[in-house]
């Protein structure tokens, strides 16, 4: 059986006065799967997330969510949880009662795994909204993200002011959830190392432009890090291709888009060259860094020495 | 446990093939499912499923519809040989290599890993 796609964009633009927000962002997610946005502040992300739960409009291009543009499309919207980092909620409501509406409005609810995710963050239901702690209130926004079970769930940096146990909680349930009801999640986050390893595919946007779309699991070991003597370093990575490059008198620690070979390993070893990994982290932000500015890496490096 | 070394779905299933090996899963003995892998490891699902999925294509473990994952009777043979046509190229081509940056000539190193081996 063909699988619909859950989220297809093609050629989005949106600018906010003199600011490219996003610049001709086509991506297919599939249903299912548990989705990375990953990026700067100010990358796009938010936009892009706003533009495909029907909360904004893009400029130019389309947005479609399981086919349908989903701007003032109630079925459509009825599909979706938004979770927003600083989400709003009606003056006065208490925490129980913004779960009741969360109820009402998303038909896969689940009532219990609502009541077990506020019994292990601690929540206080009876307590009105508007007097929870930063945590609590991105707890609020956890529990309903997960409990609703909607076919696709965008979170978008849900985590401000939860601590690292919590955080943690947060992915353990989510992993768990997942496993037994399998569901399209789009996780916003620049904690990258804390969510790298929950993630099956790798969106990293910058200035609004996508520059990464790829299968977790793909990049990892796409780049390794070279550390040893300068001219030795050299000799080994020949023509690779240069994400970074650090230099501390006559060493040098470069880090190249390369996948090694186990006799390509021996030999660095032979040399008596250091590998070592690169982290999702790492390279996203080496990305990031390199589509701003060829040189701005250059540079850096410069200015340490 | 888990690094950015590699794939995800490699380190799963070597860590598999290590319990393989060491007797922790026994011949005929039920393998975790993947949502408990998943769980355990907190990696995505997914990845958790790539992994023992390679087992399965290499014949080490296998299925019984409805009840779960199994280790494949011959599999921890299987492995231990798989390993020592590695062990050469995984531990003694880097051993010797040190070994001789640091000056340690071959009698010395074979003295040194008798040593080692006794106590």
């Amino acid at each position: 059986m063909p699988r619909t796609t859950a989220i297809a964009t093609r050629e989005l633009s949106k600018t906010y006065k003199d600011v490219r927000a996003l610049d001709n962002v086509s991506l297919e997610l599939e249903p299912d799967r548990i989705y990375g946005l990953l990026g700067r502040n100010g990358a796009g992300k938010t936009t892009l997330m706003s533009i495909l739960t029907g909360q904004n409009y893009a400029d130019q291009g389309t947005a479609e969510i399981f086919g349908h543009a989903p701007f003032e499309h109630d079925p459509t919207l009825s599909r979706i949880c938004f979770i927003r980092e600083s989400q709003k909620y009606p003056d006065d409501f208490k925490v129980h009662q913004a779960f009741k509406s969360a109820a009402l409005f998303f038909e896969n609810w689940d009532e219990e795994l609502a009541q077990d995710l506020v019994e292990a963050f601690a929540l206080p239901t009876r307590r009105r909204i508007k007097k929870l702690s930063r945590g609590q209130l991105s707890a609020v926004g956890v529990i309903i993200g997960m409990a609703s079970r909607a076919d696709i769930t965008f979170f978008d940096e849900p985590y401000l002011g939860l601590d690292a146990v919590a955080r943690q909680i947060f992915y353990d349930r989510l992993v768990e959830d997942f496993a037994e009801y399998p569901r399209t999640i789009v996780l916003s986050s620049h904690l990258i190392d804390e969510v790298a390893n929950l993630l099956e595919h790798v969106i990293v946007i910058d200035k609004g432009r996508i520059v990464i779309d790829s299968d977790a699991e793909e990049l990892r070991g796409t780049a390794v890090t070279v550390t040893g003597e300068d001219a030795k370093v050299q000799e080994f990575i020949g023509s690779a291709q240069i994400i970074h490059r650090d230099a501390l008198g006559a060493l040098a620690s470069v880090t190249i888009k390369a996948k090694l070979d186990s006799e390509q390993r021996e030999q660095a070893k032979l040399m008596g060259l250091d590998l070592s990994p690169v982290s999702l982290q790492q390279l996203v932000v080496r990305s990031a860094l390199s589509s701003t500015t060829e040189t701005g890496i250059d540079e850096r490096t410069e200015a340490r020495k | 446990m888990i690094d950015d070394s590699k794939p995800i779905f490699l380190q799963i299933a070597e860590l598999i093939e290590n319990d393989i090996i060491s007797g922790v899963l026994a011949e005929e003995a039920q393998v975790p499912s993947t949502n408990e892998f998943a769980a355990f490891y907190r990696i995505n699902p997914a990845t958790a499923a790539k992994g023992i999925n390679r087992l399965v294509e290499d014949g080490l473990l296998y299925k019984k519809r409805g009840i779960g994952m199994f280790v494949t009777e011959g599999a921890p043979r299987r492995l231990r040989e798989q390993r020592r046509e590695k062990f050469q190229q995984q531990f003694i081509t880097p051993l010797t290599a040190e070994a001789s940056k640091l000056g340690i000539g071959l009698d010395e190193l074979v003295a040194m890993i008798k040593t080692g081996s006794d106590s």
